[in-house]
This record gives C-alpha cells, sequence and structure tokens, in this order.
C-alpha cells in the first residue's frame, strides 16, 4: 500500500503546496480533466495524492485514512479537541498565513481590550436584553479563547462567510474570523481589539498519529520526510 | 466498572431513600430548550453540554443537570415549600479529557423551603453523607454568600460592586478586577487617551450598539478614573477570606477574625454559624469537616450560599462523588416575579460502586 497525501483541492492553496512541494523534488499534479479530483506523485515511489477539502483534511488525518495533510493550524485546532494527541506538524509551509482575530466597530472608541469588550457585553446585554452577538466559523476556538480571558454575557452566531458584513447588517455586534491583511476588516469599518489575537495560523505539514502503516509504508514515509525537510 | 443495570439499581435505591423523606418523584425531559441554559450560563455552556437543534424548535441541549428543570418546574407551580428527587441520565460534553464520562447516572434532591434555611441546607448535606457513609470520601464545605456579602460591603462605587459580583465564579477575572480597582494593574495608554479626549474617532456608526451606548460607558470610565483606589487592606481581607481553609471550628474563628474588620459579612458568617449547628444536630462531626473560603467559585455559577462537595480521599481523578448548594438566585431568576429559598444536592451511584467494588 502508499503513504497517503492530503492537499487542498483547490485555489491558491493547493498550488502554493505543490509548489512547495515541487521545490522540494516532489511534484504533484491533478490528471485527467479540469473537473476531476484525480492526481499524480512524481519524485518518490509510493506515495499517493488525494485532494480533499481543506476542512476536511483534519478529520481524515485524526481518523488516520491518511498519512500526511496540509491545511492550517486554524482548522487543525478548530476541529480536533486534544489535536496534539492526533496530529504532529511536520514543516510549517511559510504561506497561507492568517491571524484569527476578534474584532469590533471601529466607532467602538471605548472598546479596545477583551477587558472593554466583556464590559461593553454586560451593559449591552441590560440595555437591548440580549447578549451581544459575535459572528464566527470559528466556535470552539472563540469560545475558549474568551473564557479565558473571562469575557461573558456574549453569543456565538454562526457565520460561515462574509463574516465582516454582519455587524453592518445588525446580525452581529462584533466578529471572529480570520485575516491577513486586515483590509478587508478596514473596509468594513471594524478594529481588531488589542488583544484580541486568538490564534496565528499557516499552511502546515501535518503527519496523523493515528494512520496504520506496514514497514514498506514507514520507510516510504521516511524517504519522504528526508526530502521535505 | 459497575453495569448499566447496578447502577441503576443503586440510583434507584438512593431516589426511594429521599422519596422516604417525603421528596416527590420528577422526571424532566432529556431535552431542554438551550436558550435558558444559554441566558443563564452563557456561551461557555456549550463547551460542557451537548447542542442538537431541529428546524422547529431551534437549538436543544441534552440535559447538564436536573436542577434547572427542576427549578422551572417548581416555579411554574408556584414557589411553596416542596422536596423533589430525581435519578437519570445528565449529559456532559468532554473536550479536554477522555477519561471523563460524558453521560453518567445522577440522583438528586432539592429543598425548597423558607421556613429555616440552615436546617434545609443540613438536611441535604447529612442525607447525602448518610447515604455515602463507609465509602473512601471527604466532604469539603464553604459558603459563596460570604465573599458575596464581602463584595457589597468594600468602600467603592456601585459599578465596581456589580462588575465583581457579575464574575464572582471566574477567579482569574474576579482577581484581575480587584488588581486594577486597586490600581495595582496600570490604566492602559489607549484608556488614558480616550479619557482625556485626544482620540479622534471619525469611524461611521455601524450596527446596533449605539453613540449613546457608546457615551454612557466613556462616562462611566471616566466615572471609574475619579473612583479613589480600592484599599490594599480591603484586598487583603478578600484574599483572607478566599484563603481560609481549616476544619470548621478553626475555620469559624477565622471568618469571625475577618469580620471584625469587614463588618459587611458578619451576617453571612452567623449563616455558617447557624448552618455548623443545625449540621452537628443531624450528627455530622463539625469538628473534622473542612471548610474552604474559594470553595465552588469555579463550578456552576448558581451556587449563591452553601456548598459542598465529596471527593474519593485515593482517587484525585475521578470527580467528585456527590456535590451540592444553595441556589437561592436562581429560583428567581427562572421564577417570574416569585422567588424562594432553594438547596439541593446530587450523588453519582456510578462513581459510588466503583469505590464500594475497590473496598
Amino acid at each position: 500500500m502508499t503513504i497517503k497525501l492530503g492537499v487542498p483541492s483547490k485555489g491558491r492553496l493547493m498550488e502554493k503546496t505543490f509548489e512547495w512541494f515541487a521545490a522540494r523534488g516532489i511534484t504533484l499534479q491533478r490528471t485527467g480533466s479540469d473537473r476531476e479530483y484525480a492526481a499524480a506523485v512524481g519524485g518518490i515511489e509510493g506515495v499517493s495524492l488525494m485532494l480533499l477539502s481543506a476542512g476536511e483534511i483534519p478529520r481524515e488525518l485524526a481518523a488516520g485514512r491518511i498519512h500526511l495533510g496540509v491545511t492550517g493550524t486554524d482548522l487543525i485546532e478548530e476541529k480536533l479537541a486534544l489535536w496534539d494527541q492526533l496530529v504532529v506538524p511536520v514543516e510549517e509551509l511559510a504561506f497561507g498565513h492568517a491571524d484569527l482575530i476578534v474584532a469590533v466597530p471601529a466607532a467602538w472608541s471605548d472598546v479596545d481590550t477583551l477587558d472593554d469588550l466583556d464590559a461593553a457585553a454586560a451593559a449591552f446585554r441590560a440595555t437591548h436584553g440580549f447578549r451581544l452577538r459575535i459572528a464566527t466559523k470559528y466556535h470552539r476556538l472563540v469560545r475558549e479563547f474568551l473564557r479565558g480571558a473571562g469575557v461573558a454575557d456574549y453569543a456565538l452566531v454562526d457565520s460561515q462567510g462574509a463574516t465582516e458584513g454582519t455587524v453592518k447588517n445588525e446580525t452581529a455586534e462584533a466578529i471572529a474570523d480570520i485575516t491577513s491583511s486586515g483590509e478587508t476588516l478596514r473596509a468594513n469599518h471594524l478594529k481588531i481589539l488589542s488583544d484580541g489575537l486568538i490564534l496565528k495560523s499557516q499552511a502546515t505539514l501535518w503527519r496523523s498519529r493515528t494512520a496504520d502503516m506496514d514497514d514498506k509504508e514507514r520507510r516510504t514515509l521516511a524517504a519522504l520526510l528526508e526530502k521535505l525537510a | 466498572m459497575p453495569t448499566r443495570s447496578e447502577t441503576l439499581a443503586k440510583a434507584a435505591m438512593l431516589r426511594a431513600m429521599f422519596e422516604a423523606q417525603g421528596a416527590l418523584v420528577v422526571e424532566p425531559p432529556i431535552l431542554q430548550p438551550a436558550e435558558t441554559l444559554l441566558d443563564l450560563y452563557g456561551e461557555d455552556i456549550r463547551a460542557r453540554a451537548y447542542v442538537t437543534s431541529d428546524a422547529l424548535r431551534g437549538e436543544q441541549m441534552l440535559r447538564p443537570d436536573y436542577t434547572v428543570p427542576v427549578v422551572q418546574m417548581h416555579m411554574a407551580h408556584g414557589a411553596d415549600s416542596a422536596r423533589y428527587t430525581y435519578a437519570g441520565e445528565v449529559f456532559r460534553r468532554q473536550e479536554h479529557d477522555p477519561a471523563r464520562a460524558n453521560e453518567f447516572i445522577q440522583v438528586g434532591y432539592e429543598v425548597f423551603d423558607r421556613a429555616d434555611p440552615a436546617a434545609a441546607d443540613a438536611e441535604v448535606f447529612a442525607l447525602i453523607s448518610e447515604a455515602l457513609r463507609g465509602l473512601p470520601v471527604t466532604a469539603v464545605t464553604g459558603d459563596i454568600g460570604i465573599l458575596m456579602a464581602a463584595v457589597k460591603g468594600l468602600e467603592t462605587t456601585q459599578r465596581r460592586k456589580d462588575a465583581l459580583m457579575r464574575h464572582i465564579w471566574r477567579p482569574r477575572r474576579f482577581r484581575s478586577l480587584l488588581d486594577r480597582y486597586s490600581g495595582k494593574t496600570p490604566v492602559p495608554a489607549t484608556r488614558a487617551a480616550l479619557l482625556d479626549g485626544t482620540v479622534k474617532n471619525e469611524a461611521p456608526m455601524i450596527g446596533l450598539r449605539s453613540t449613546q451606548e457608546i457615551e454612557a460607558r466613556i462616562e462611566a470610565l471616566r466615572e471609574d478614573a475619579l473612583t479613589p483606589a480600592l484599599s490594599g487592606e480591603q484586598v487583603s481581607l478578600i484574599a483572607a477570606l478566599l484563603d481560609v481553609r481549616e476544619m470548621m471550628p478553626n475555620a469559624l474563628s477565622r471568618l469571625h477574625d475577618i469580620a471584625v474588620d469587614l463588618p459587611a459579612i458578619a451576617e453571612a458568617v452567623n449563616l455558617v454559624v447557624a448552618r455548623a449547628e443545625a449540621l452537628a444536630a443531624r450528627g455530622i462531626d463539625t469538628d473534622v469537616l473542612a471548610f474552604e473560603g474559594s470553595f465552588g467559585r469555579s463550578s456552576m455559577e448558581y451556587y449563591d450560599g452553601f456548598v459542598f462537595g465529596f471527593r474519593a480521599d485515593m482517587r484525585p481523578d475521578l470527580p467528585a462523588v456527590a456535590s451540592g448548594g444553595r441556589y437561592d438566585a436562581l429560583t428567581k431568576r427562572l421564577g417570574q416575579g416569585d422567588e424562594i429559598p432553594a438547596v439541593g444536592g446530587v450523588m453519582r451511584p456510578g462513581l459510588m460502586l466503583e469505590l464500594e467494588a475497590k473496598q
């Protein structure tokens, strides 16, 4: 059998991953038509490529259905409880940089820290009768971060896209989302809290702790990791 | 490990014991509306309870405990004196420790009683203590009401007291508020700039939080900046309260000492004295009953008076075998205008059998 490598199936993340491997003598490429998710690996024997959605790679690594996978730190930590028992970071790929942050309207001149956010949330709840809403898709990471900081009286509302627009649309009062340059935040009149950095993420190559391997696969993995190091 | 049917048999036995005390058996539904629990505990409850949903009723939670539904049921049918017991599964989401059960059997006893809170506290504790007799467990007691009384009695603004009260169950946050109010933590530069009016904000207003709300908060911050720092003496009195960790007689004398400098807690300390007497009258040896000033602060945030827990002696890895406390404020919050003093406790028959088997 082969060592299975899971790589994001689309866009810049896929292209950059292919480039990163190519620079280390491993060619990854899609085969067949543009729409077909088939792929081939060159430069090493015994490795097969699986093109997956970046969001599914953590689950596949945790289940041991792939041996190696490329995905962001944010997705690993959000989707896997006790992630460090399930996967090991092998290499940081130095692209796909994104920070998971808490942001509030720039007009809130009284709110600069999590401390302020907590106080504003208490007052907001007293005034409006419901908890201050924070839009995010990173429910677990955000909740743990805010609990650690002792922020109360907020509600997480799910937002799977266009999260920066939720405040203007009045479906949330604040957001927690990933940002790389902060431009979308600024364009939507939001500012990052000075202590609102939850996580720094980048594309990372992970090894599954749970995937089974025979001797031959173990040798293949060792050879592959040596090339990549 | 005991089997499920052994645990259920043990649970039935314990419930019958409470029934014999005159408790009414209740069976609240497993699915609870999520909104009530979220309003009480905030988002943190999502880390502890399983949430499910359908398109019709929205979010539902698998009951993480019985107290909230029992209180709701009781308050909906008038807030008279009553005693209830129940036995069944509760569900706790586990995200950090795979050794912790995410579904287990709980047996509980809840007492709604206006007449004599100290006697009701002692009744719940003594019955549970009796049920645990012979097992290698040790009880710890505490009283959140003392800390609350201390906060109410601080020489500072109502706003600061409210902020401390709001975080009484979050020890770290409580501590950092105290540090700020006592001047130990410096004011952040951004805050200073905001208050002296050098900050110009040209950003457009978006969202529901209005300009008036922002201005009201800035006004509150200005007022707070002019408030004298909390004295070091007051802060150390709070610290001394939280540090009390003795057998009941010594703990009481420590509390009496602290009450000399912090008279606001005197009444709450008298309640501890009355409770100790009621416990002794029920046959509890209070000379060897531990009292900890900080006990029960980081658990479910509805206990506001007596709190207790029983832990296995040689098994620090196990969760509490039994626990409980007083939750007067919860009945008010769920009471739609009514309220009644209430105290209750739960046991885990599965853990009890595990400990019995080891003996």
